[in-house]
């Protein structure tokens, strides 16, 4: 069996370079991991190769309490999912709307709703800042009085930049729903409130499920807005706030990498906790054509 | 969205120090495009990496992505665990991933002590130096690229009809052959939405650069050049708003690209 022994090298093959590649990708997390428990005196006498020969929540107190990860964490939190909920709940009116009230206007609509998202946001980023500057909100809001420098204007740019995407996502996937369940509900005499609340949204579920959870980890993970658009570093979300870590204590990467860990292991959690959704979000908008 | 971007385009062609009202704004024509071209001894630089960077991932990280989706797709023992591990990047943001990246590339990391010489004054300075740290992020880059690209691609096999690939065997087709002449060409959308991802991506380019060193030494990308010349040491919004409007028009061609992909489908 010639074939057979040709596929088993090309298992052998296969499984190298999984290996491989797996390791790189593993090693420098599980690295990083492992420096958040060890001693910052130990790592500067022996070098970070050096065998760790006690590990110890040190960093890990010094990150919560010392640099205030915890409050930086709760800013991810409040920014997220406020974020998430109300992206979701614009674009599924909108998603309805298109789908259910099909116009002439709906594919290009949509069409720009797409292409918005992907724009680079810096391109959007000056006029916004200006426009954030001269908008006015209530002082127990901010106390300069403008929505820049809030955690309020950061979740308005979060909807903002992903509503579209949730729009072209969730039009697509009531698309492959068939309108008769509609059609049945409108005969029953269901207003559009009716309809949208009881029919179109419990049918959506799945959808909104895979796209919240990519969307949470999107918006726990940006940067960018979170950089140029929050000034007090009290409001920073933990992306953000780690950036600032960088700065403040140089050399002590053992607490630097004690206050990455912090962030990034939620976002971990969430992922094996949902990774069936995560991984459906994040084909959703490429598969369906 | 569509209302700042045109605002961006529209500031690009004026002089405005940011500072007193609207009326201060002077129209200026192209003299901000003339400057950046003539004056900013960035704007080469960063047009160098972003091009480098739209390289590396479509020659190297692209292709990486779609043969581990090709590997992971035979099934083999542990592949759950193999493509658990190439989806962590995706999951953790770029500013985590730079500082994990960097205690393995800084003077005294990982890297340097594996090579033995840790000092500060004469050991490799892999992320300092301006010719190599352009490679260094790039390589992480990639890491995280070549994960999406493999979930992107292996969503699309799956959706292949078994059937294509039994035809292929049945006529006396290598494997290898089989994947190459008939599952990537019938993976066309697939195939368009990962060169549009691939570029705008590489044009997009800002956290990971930023949080290794502001961009600065080597690592600017236009994406950094628009930061610097609104919220940096200077704020010059005409040149920001140039940078910004090359960066739209740049990536116009892919948007382009990935709406006909989208909707020209829709509608047969």
């Amino acid at each position: 069996m010639v074939t057979g022994e040709k596929s088993k090298t090309g298992q052998r093959v296969a499984i190298g370079v999984l290996s491989v590649f797996s390791l790189i990708w593993v090693a420098p997390i599980a690295f990083t991991l492992l420096q958040s428990f060890r001693p910052y005196d130990d790592v500067v006498k022996n070098g970070v190769m050096s065998w760790p020969n006690h590990l110890t929540f040190t960093n890990y107190y010094h990150a919560f309490v010392q640099s205030r990860m915890w409050l930086f964490f709760l800013n991810s939190v409040e920014v997220a999912v406020p974020a998430v909920v109300l992206t979701l709940f614009l674009a599924s009116m909108i998603a309805f709307v298109l789908s259910r009230y099909e116009s002439r206007a709906s594919v290009p609509l949509l069409m720009l709703f797409t292409a918005g998202n992907l724009l680079p946001p810096q391109l959007l980023f000056i006029p916004i800042f200006r426009i954030y500057l001269k908008i006015h909100v209530p002082h127990f809001i901010n106390s300069n009085g403008v929505l820049y420098d809030t955690q309020l204007g950061l979740i308005l740019i979060h909807v903002a930049v992903q509503v579209g995407f949730a729009t072209f996502v969730l039009t697509n996937y009531l698309r492959t729903i068939p309108k008769e369940i509609s059609e049945s509900a409108l005969v029953d005499g269901a207003n559009v409130w009716n309809h949208f609340f009881r029919i179109i949204l419990p049918l959506l579920r799945p959808a909104l499920a895979s796209l919240g959870v990519l969307m949470t980890t999107w918006i726990y993970n940006d940067f960018f807005w979170a950089v140029v658009l929050l000034k007090t570093g009290n409001k920073r979300p933990i992306t953000a706030a780690l950036a600032n870590l960088q700065g403040q204590f140089n050399t002590d990467y053992d607490l630097l990498a004690a206050g990455a860990c912090m962030a990034f292991i939620p976002t971990l959690l969430v992922f094996f906790a949902m990774r069936k959704h995560f991984v459906a979000g994040l084909t959703l908008g490429s598969t369906k054509g | 969205m569509w209302v700042p971007a045109v605002c961006t385009i529209l500031l690009s062609f004026t002089f405005w120090d940011g500072i007193g009202g609207l009326k201060n704004i002077k129209w200026v024509g192209f003299t901000n495009y003339r400057q950046i071209f003539q004056l900013d001894e960035n704007l080469p630089i960063a047009i160098r990496n972003n091009i480098l960077w739209l390289a590396v991932f479509a020659l190297i990280a692209t292709p990486l992505g779609i043969l581990l989706a090709y590997y992971i797709d035979k099934n083999l023992k542990g592949t759950q665990l193999y493509q658990t591990s190439f989806y962590l990047p995706l999951v953790i943001s770029l500013a985590v991933t730079g500082i994990i990246w960097d205690n393995v590339f800084r003077t005294d990391g990982v890297i340097n002590s594996l090579l033995g010489n840790t000092n500060a004054d004469t050991a490799i300075s892999w992320l300092g130096d301006p010719h190599k740290n352009i490679w260094v992020v790039l390589f992480i880059a990639s890491w995280r690229h070549i994960g999406y690209i493999m979930l992107l691609y292996l969503a699309g096999m799956k959706s292949v009809d078994p059937s294509l690939r039994e035809a292929s065997a049945i006529d006396g087709a290598s494997e290898w052959y089989t994947f190459r002449r008939v599952i990537i060409p019938s993976l066309r959308p697939v195939n368009v939405i990962i060169v549009v991802v691939t570029i705008i991506e590489s044009l997009r380019a800002f956290d990971l650069v930023f949080i290794i060193n502001r961009g600065t030494n080597g690592l600017q990308t236009l994406g950094v050049l628009v930061y610097q010349n609104i919220q940096g040491e200077s704020t010059r919004i005409g040149w920001g708003s140039a940078y910004a409007t090359l960066l739209f028009i740049i990536c116009l061609g892919p948007i382009m690209v990935y709406l006909y992909q989208n909707f020209s489908k829709g509608t047969d």
